[in-house]
């Protein structure tokens, strides 16, 4: 830990007050001194979003991010996080509406499970920000640290290069379909 | 066509995920709510002299602790393999097998609680591998089975191969390994179980199969099953690795009944290493005899499989390293022998494809190097052997709709394979393979005659329609499935529909997410059930419109007059107009697969009512200093009948194929021995993430999928399965590459450099198994090909 960092201060039955901003809104709760950033987000904030794989810093799936950076919250002690501020899945959206990565990743079959989609999506948001004209290159390298066992990553790409163009005022566009190779397609309800 | 059938829809349930608003089991939480740990076995065998839990009773917040002595009954998902208890009782038989359970106030309470259990142990020999089991009759891991630690043989004659192989222009033996490998779903398994305000003790749990959770835990619990209700949550993927009921499961349950509280265990990412249930390590020799133009006229596949320390799905396992190897190529006659041995390491079940890619990985291969010796291109021979449509199969399967040809010539046309095969220059190469899969079982895993799915429709006279089923959503989008083909029956949007799946209160039986049975089996149950709500629709309507019942259209949102689509009503107004002739309008739809052709024992493994089929093309650049073998793409072809949606089959595929890469050239569920100061215990050599590779961003390379449609009549709207079929081609496909790119022969998967390097440098320019170990095979069922008479049942004779 960076010793520079204020010490929290220890509460009744050993808890630490922990003051911090998650998705723009200030919390203040008091947390047991073990605990990681995921555990504090999941359990005593109640938001599920962000997801756990490993507890290791392997899979990826529990990618927030912290001041802006990409972190793996099972990785982060909550103690460290006082006056910091976190961005979860759901803080990418403001409203109702989808985020246009949200939006991407929904229409192109970037999620099946949806397990790994909350981290995939706040790396590619993380990305994204940096460089809204990625090349696939730089969103493979980007989310190199993101485990998906369902989609083999090719339509995760494709709807962050989808979300980019939108970020960068495109129109939305429609997903890539496999090539189909028909034969008297009206077969009826079946049976 | 204006329904959803085919179209490219954001699918029902996508929002959810990507808002991070579904809730996976281990997001659900109740006030008051303790959590448990398991103490696990840290030897591999052994049997338990006592369990001290003074020290576990006395730390701080535990609230209970349970024992072996709490579940005297045992489980098991297989009729036949009822050899677990939910915790063990009087042996342990792998490291990790759970022994106790505490249940604390808080997760940490219960980790340290657990971590003073004491448990004494006489220690066993431990059975390491199918050949120590086979040569080790004592001590025995189980007091059942066929004889010594064999937990199933099997052996079947379809015709005298012996005589076509003397017969044969050449006879072609090969020796495969295909290397056990793990699910590793992202979500690692968890379980709530709580009893209702109404005393309806409640199971919310990662499973595939809530249907037989909900069996089992009746079984275990001593409570009738009405007393139990199991909710399955949408799963952060399964591929197999959750469709046993499991002992966390029904421990937490017992533990739930006995503290009167919500009680939740989630397992670490390494005890899900432990839960395996994954794919049986398999050793195979298979033999072959061809004639002149190098058609099969015999052959024969022997198996043995590292069953690991369970029974699980290992019989039907067992079964299905022979049942399917008859579907792909014209094959005269078919020799099968299994055997599926008993070790002291994490049971083995089904993972994606369960039991069909190790002998897929060794015929592919087989037939590569028959092609080589013939002098034949590996493709034109598959396409001149293809099975004919609507055909039997030596071992009596009915095949309907074939796409395989035309996957075939797919995969060939989009990679370029007749002018660069055999033709890359050094280091670089093609692979192909193809493959067959089963679109669900023919029979249920307990024998009885009732339907494999069930959905129930309600109908509301606001235009709300709710679909009830069992099905289980594990990520594959089989709750879009359900909505989708009931929208289209209907005239309305996916969206339209309300689902309620996963819930054994609320949903008739669907019997669960695995052999690639849903979209097939409940989409049938939806189609009928959804046909039944809209003839109560049409009647009312053609009363009102004043037409004939024949002339009433469903489409958009409106029920009308087809020769004037400006007369109609809208479906909220159809729905009350029916209500009102005839009552509340709910229907139900049901599935039952055509009974099986095969009429011997052990025939019920392998029926299907369609067949799916796929192709694939693998090209890779191999670096002959180093070994490693970078895949450069992969052209898939595969036949899905009707592909209902086009974004989420492909998905499916592409999914396919990226764990099929794993496997072929990283993945392994491996072990080793820990040196005699540390116990000397069998354990996991890899149970992290970090250790067992799986392919990443990095690893995968552009996939080119191609879908061949050709609807099946037994399919709803013609579709056939996707989830598993396309995994299958892979792993082959890379290894014949391989050979294409530097001549040598990796007969074991993974294809690592190491063992690149190793082929590279033997003389055989080979690695891989040398010698299959000595069985004692039953007595086998011989029956004839239905070409050479009979009718599917077995003459019992002595070979």
């Amino acid at each position: 830990m960076d010793s520079s960092l204020p010490v929290p201060e220890v509460g009744p039955r050993g808890k630490f007050r922990l003051a911090l901003s998650v998705n723009g809104e200030r919390r203040e709760i008091l947390v047991d001194p073990y605990k990681t950033l995921l555990e504090v987000l999941r359990e005593d904030l109640g938001l599920t979003g962000t997801k756990h794989g490993c507890e290791l810093g392997e899979c990826g799936a529990c990618a927030v991010l912290l001041d802006g950076d990409l972190a793996l919250s099972c990785l982060v002690a909550a103690v460290e996080c006082g006056d910091r501020e976190v961005t979860t899945v759901e803080g990418l959206r403001d409203g109702p509406e989808l985020h246009p990565l949200q939006a991407a990743f929904a229409d192109h079959g970037a999620a099946q499970c949806g397990y790994c989609t909350p981290g995939m999506l706040v790396a590619a948001r993380w990305v994204l920000d940096r460089k809204p004209d990625a090349t696939r290159e730089e969103i493979a390298e980007a989310l190199s640290g993101q485990l998906c066992r369902c989609t083999g990553y090719q339509q995760i790409y494709e709807a962050v290069e989808a979300a980019g163009r939108v970020l960068r005022g495109e129109a939305p566009t429609a997903p890539r379909l496999p090539e189909v190779h028909g034969r008297t397609p009206d077969a009826g309800p079946g049976r | 066509m204006p329904g959803p059938v085919g179209k490219p829809l954001r699918r029902i349930d996508a929002r959810g995920k990507v808002t991070g608003e579904t809730r996976f089991a281990d997001d659900l939480s109740l006030p008051g709510m303790l959590h448990m740990k398991l103490a696990r076995s840290t030897v591999p065998h052994a049997r338990i002299l006592g369990v001290d839990l003074a020290a576990a009773w006395a730390a701080d917040g535990v609230r209970a602790v349970l024992t072996g002595a709490d579940f005297p009954v045992p489980f098991g998902i297989l009729p036949v393999s009822q050899d677990e208890h939910a915790l063990c009782t009087d042996k342990v038989r792998f490291v990790g097998d759970p022994v106790a359970a505490v249940v604390a106030v808080d997760e940490l309470s219960a980790e340290e609680a657990a971590r003073l259990v004491e448990v004494r142990y006489e220690l066993l020999a431990t059975i390491a591998s199918p050949e120590e089991a086979l040569s080790t009759r004592e001590p025995r891991i189980h007091e059942y089975g066929d004889g010594g630690n064999v937990h199933k043989a099997v052996a079947f004659d379809f015709g005298d191969v012996p005589a076509a192989l003397a017969g044969a222009e050449q006879v072609f033996e090969d020796l495969f390994f295909y290397q056990g490998n793990t699910h590793l779903a992202l979500e690692q398994h968890a379980t709530l179980a709580y009893v209702d305000p109404d005393g309806l003790l409640t199971i919310a749990s990662c499973t595939q199969t809530p249907h037989y959770l909900h069996r089992a835990a009746a079984k275990v619990l001593g409570l009738p099953a009405n007393r139990i209700r199991v909710l399955a949550p949408p799963q952060g993927g399964g591929f197999g690795g959750k469709t046993d009921p499991f002992n966390h499961e029904i421990v937490a349950a017992k533990a739930a009944l006995l503290t009167g509280r919500p009680v939740k265990i989630a397992l670490t990412r390494e005890e899900v290493f432990l839960c395996h249930r994954g794919r049986h390590p398999v050793l195979m020799r298979m033999r072959t005899g061809v004639d002149r133009e190098g058609r099969m006229l015999g052959h024969s596949v022997e198996t043995l499989l590292d069953g690991g320390a369970y029974g699980s799905y290992g019989v039907a396992s067992t079964f299905y390293t022979g049942a399917l190897e008859t579907v792909t190529y014209r094959m005269d006659r078919y020799r099968f022998r299994g055997c599926r041995t008993f070790t002291n390491k994490p049971p083995c079940g089904p993972k994606r494809g369960h039991g069909t890619p190790q002998p897929r990985f060794g015929l592919e291969i087989h037939i590569d190097k028959i092609c080589e010796k013939l002098g034949r291109d590996p493709a034109e021979w598959r396409i001149a052997n293809a099975i004919a449509p609507r055909s039997l199969t030596a071992n009596w399967l009915e095949v309907g709709t074939t796409g395989l040809v035309r996957c075939l010539e797919a995969v060939v046309a989009a990679s370029g394979w007749k002018a660069r095969f055999r033709n890359l220059g050094p280091g670089r190469g093609l692979g192909i393979a193809s493959s067959a899969y089963m679109c669900g079982a023919g029979l249920p895993i307990y024998f009885n005659e009732m339907p494999h799915s069930g959905v129930q429709l309600l109908l509301d006279r606001g235009g709300g329609v709710t679909a009830f089923c069992g099905s289980t959503e594990v990520g594959q989008g089989s709750d879009n499935v359900l909505a989708l083909l009931v929208a289209e029956v209907l005239g309305l949007s996916p969206s339209d529909v309300k689902v309620v799946t996963g819930d054994t209160s609320l949903a008739p039986v669907d019997l669960g997410s695995y052999s690639s049975r849903v979209t097939l089996m409940m989409g049938n149950a939806a189609v009928e059930a959804a046909t039944r709500a809209r003839e109560r629709l049409a009647e009312a309507a053609s009363a009102h419109l004043e037409i004939p019942i024949e002339r009433v259209g469903f489409a958009e949102g409106r029920v009308f007059d087809v020769g004037d689509p400006s007369r109609g009503v809208t479906f909220a107004e159809a729905v009350a107009r029916a209500e009102t002739a005839g009552g509340t309008v709910g229907t139900v739809g049901s599935y039952r697969p055509p009974a099986p052709r095969a009429r011997f024992k052990g025939g019920g493994v392998g029926p299907s009512p369609a067949y799916s089929f796929s192709a694939a093309v693998v090209e890779v650049e191999v670096d002959p200093t180093t070994g490693v073998v970078r895949v450069e793409k992969v052209w898939v072809a595969h036949d899905i009948g009707r592909a209902l949606n086009p974004v989420a089959v492909r998905g499916q595929v592409e999914g396919s194929v990226y764990m099929g890469l794993g496997e072929a050239l990283m993945e392994e569920q491996a072990f080793r021995r820990l040196p005699p100061r540390l116990s000397g215990a069998l354990v996991h050599q890899a149970p992290s993430m970090l250790d067992y590779k799986s392919p990443t961003t990095l690893d995968m390379p552009e996939v080119e999928t191609i879908l061949i449609e050709d609807p099946d009549p037994n399919g709803p709207f013609g579709a056939k399965e996707v989830g598993q079929g396309p995994l299958l081609p892979i792993p082959p496909a890379v290894a014949n590459a391989v050979y294409d790119a530097v001549r040598v022969r990796v007969d074991e998967s993974p294809v690592t450099p190491e063992k690149v390097l190793a082929a590279l440098r033997a003389p055989s320019r080979r690695t891989g198994p040398t010698s299959f170990p000595a069985v004692t095979w039953p007595e086998a069922l011989r029956i004839s090909p239905p070409w050479e008479g009979g009718d599917g049942t077995a003459a019992k004779v002595k070979p």
